[in-house]
């Protein structure tokens, strides 16, 4: 297959079940919001290397935030519940309740699975938090030197599907750049799914293992770099023409989420330059969830 | 399944005691079956056809009609469905209902919302005193649920309370909040005397003019975060928020030092 000149590789994107929440961040300012978001998703672009991928889904307006201010919507992924539930409280406490006149509430009130997460950090106010509820929502006023943190008690967890990728096979790092920039900005456009890394795009794809440090869970993947072509023991997946490569991933609510999203980036990604767009599996053995390229662009056709 | 609708068909000489008035019982019951429950006339057992007009059956949507301002405990205790009375309500409308939605067109007599668990009273006018309070002897008041009031609130409002909130479009009397355990009284007129007094935790929050007793201490003067939530909440179900309230700062003042003084009065200022 292709489009535009850029050939579509039959393969597949794998991806794996994770569990999500979604916290809603707002602040006096839409400026606050989105640093206090920045800080939350920073360093938490692997779950492998951080135990958590985030990523911000989002600018809310404040007729869409529950507090009428501006505001920003950030996607958490862990492993598991529990440690959705543990990183939630570390990068609300750490990075929201710190920012100036941030508020942050959850934004998934109808999942059926709930995570404590202000029911954590009311402990900070020493005996001075109180708490409030509203209908069925439980919120903490923690007081601070500013005035009050207002955090929600419980924030929904529900599963989600993570590493779904793309893989960019350019001519040069130019082309390849430019290609994944156009890329994350279609595949940000979806709701709900986040791409962790910087800009949404990862430079370093990785192989499971290492072939010779057996401590590390992941090393560089040679048969993408393009300076390993030729040499021994490398077998390159590189069309001779292609002299750069980039991957974009992304973490999704739903599996329907993440295939809209990745539709979006190849199409998106169909620019001059580009040689050649494939995506990342393990053979099947890492995650049920299967997104075959082809399959995707199909479906968007139809 | 449509609405059961009972109308008065003339004010009784006396307080009519009708608790039966349920839409959650109302449910399981025929037109027949309504028309046999009990209610008390005075001291004299009677049914509750003797006095309405009894139509329809099996529904928990139901409308009163007529002169009620005599008839007590339209809803008291309900733990479900739609009750709406077109027009004044008794004495202990609403008390101890624990969920549901009972609208009252008219005002509402005493002891409205008195001791409820949950579920929504909306009274479009005015209530009497102890709405939402507790009965003499009660350790708590109204503990959870919404009390939305479109008009005026008496005396003691709140009194006791320990969970749920009250809004009251207009002004309370005195002592709103009088002994609260928790929970939240927001007010947007004035308030009168000793609001709070004796108060533990909770908060009562006055958009127009208050007095805090002396056994209060001012704080500070911010935004508490927590009210944009629920003025929100109360315009979202129609109760009237000026512009001004929703981006304006409070004076706090913590207290009641006479008592276990971790509760607040928030007073609006600009």
């Amino acid at each position: 297959m292709e489009i535009e000149g850029v050939r579509i590789r039959d393969t597949f994107a794998e991806a794996f079940d994770v569990w999500a929440a979604r916290a809603v961040i707002t602040a006096r300012t839409p400026a606050w919001a989105l640093e206090a978001a920045r800080a939350m998703t920073g360093f938490a672009t692997s779950l492998i290397g951080c135990k958590v991928e985030a990523g911000i889904e989002a600018a809310l307006e404040p007729e869409a935030t529950p507090d009428g201010r501006p505001g920003v919507a950030v996607l958490l992924f862990a492993f598991d519940r529990d440690g959705v539930a543990k990183r939630l409280v570390e990068r609300v406490g750490q990075a929201v309740l710190t920012c100036p006149t941030s508020a942050c509430f959850d934004g998934l009130p109808d999942a059926a699975e709930r995570v404590p997460v202000g029911a954590r950090l009311r402990y900070f106010g020493d005996g001075f938090q109180a708490s409030k509820r509203l209908g069925p929502r439980r919120f903490w006023r923690v007081p601070v030197m500013e005035g009050e943190f207002l955090v929600e008690d419980s924030f929904g967890a529900q599963p989600g599907v993570g590493g779904g990728n793309l893989i960019l096979l350019a001519r040069d790092a130019d082309a390849a750049l430019e290609a994944a920039e156009a890329a994350a900005a279609a595949m940000r456009r979806v709701p709900g799914v986040v791409l962790p890394f910087p800009g949404g795009v990862a430079r370093s794809g990785s192989k499971v293992g290492s072939r010779r440090y057996k401590a590390l869970a992941a090393s560089t993947n040679e048969a993408y770099c393009p300076t390993l072509r030729g040499r021994l023991g490398v077998a390159t997946e590189l069309p001779e023409d292609v002299n750069a490569v980039l991957e974009l991933v992304l973490d999704g609510l739903d599996a329907a989420a993440v295939a809209a999203a990745l539709a979006a980036g190849i199409r998106a990604a169909c620019r001059p330059g580009v040689v050649e767009i494939s995506a990342g599996n393990y053979g099947g053995k890492l995650g049920r969830h299967h997104f075959r390229l082809h399959e995707l662009l199909a479906a968007v056709e139809a | 399944m449509g609405a059961v609708v009972l109308r008065l068909r003339a004010a009784p000489a006396v307080p009519l005691e009708a608790p039966c008035i349920r839409p959650d019982h109302f449910a399981a019951l025929s037109e027949a079956e309504i028309a046999r429950l009990p209610v008390w006339h005075g001291s004299e057992a009677r049914a509750l056809g003797d006095f309405f007009d009894v139509r329809g059956g099996h529904a928990d949507d139901v409308r009163v009609k007529g002169e009620l301002s005599r008839v007590k405990h339209l809803g008291a205790e309900m733990a479900g469905g739609r009750l709406v009375i077109e027009g004044d309500a008794g004495p202990h409308a609403g008390a101890g209902m624990a969920g549901g939605t009972l609208r009252i067109e008219g005002d509402a007599a005493a002891w409205a919302g008195a001791e409820m668990r949950g579920g929504v009273l909306e009274v479009r006018g005015r209530v009497r005193a102890y709405a939402g309070g507790a009965y003499a002897g009660s350790r708590w008041g109204m503990a959870g649920g919404l009390l939305l009031v479109h008009g005026d609130a008496g005396d003691f409002l709140g009194v006791r309370m320990r969970r749920g909130t009250i809004a009251v479009a207009g002004c309370a009397g005195e002592c709103a909040g009088a002994e609260m355990i928790a929970g939240s009284i927001l007010v947007f007129g004035d308030v009168g005397r000793r609001p709070g007094f004796g108060l533990k935790r909770g908060s009562i929050v006055v958009h127009g003019a208050v007095e805090p007793p002396p056994t209060y201490r001012y704080a500070c003067t911010y935004r508490p975060p927590h009210l944009a939530l629920y003025l929100r909440e109360l315009a979202r179900r129609g109760l009237p928020i000026e512009e001004r309230f929703l981006g304006g700062a409070y004076r706090r003042y913590n207290g009641d030092f006479a008592e276990l003084p971790r509760g607040e009065i928030l007073a609006w200022t600009t």
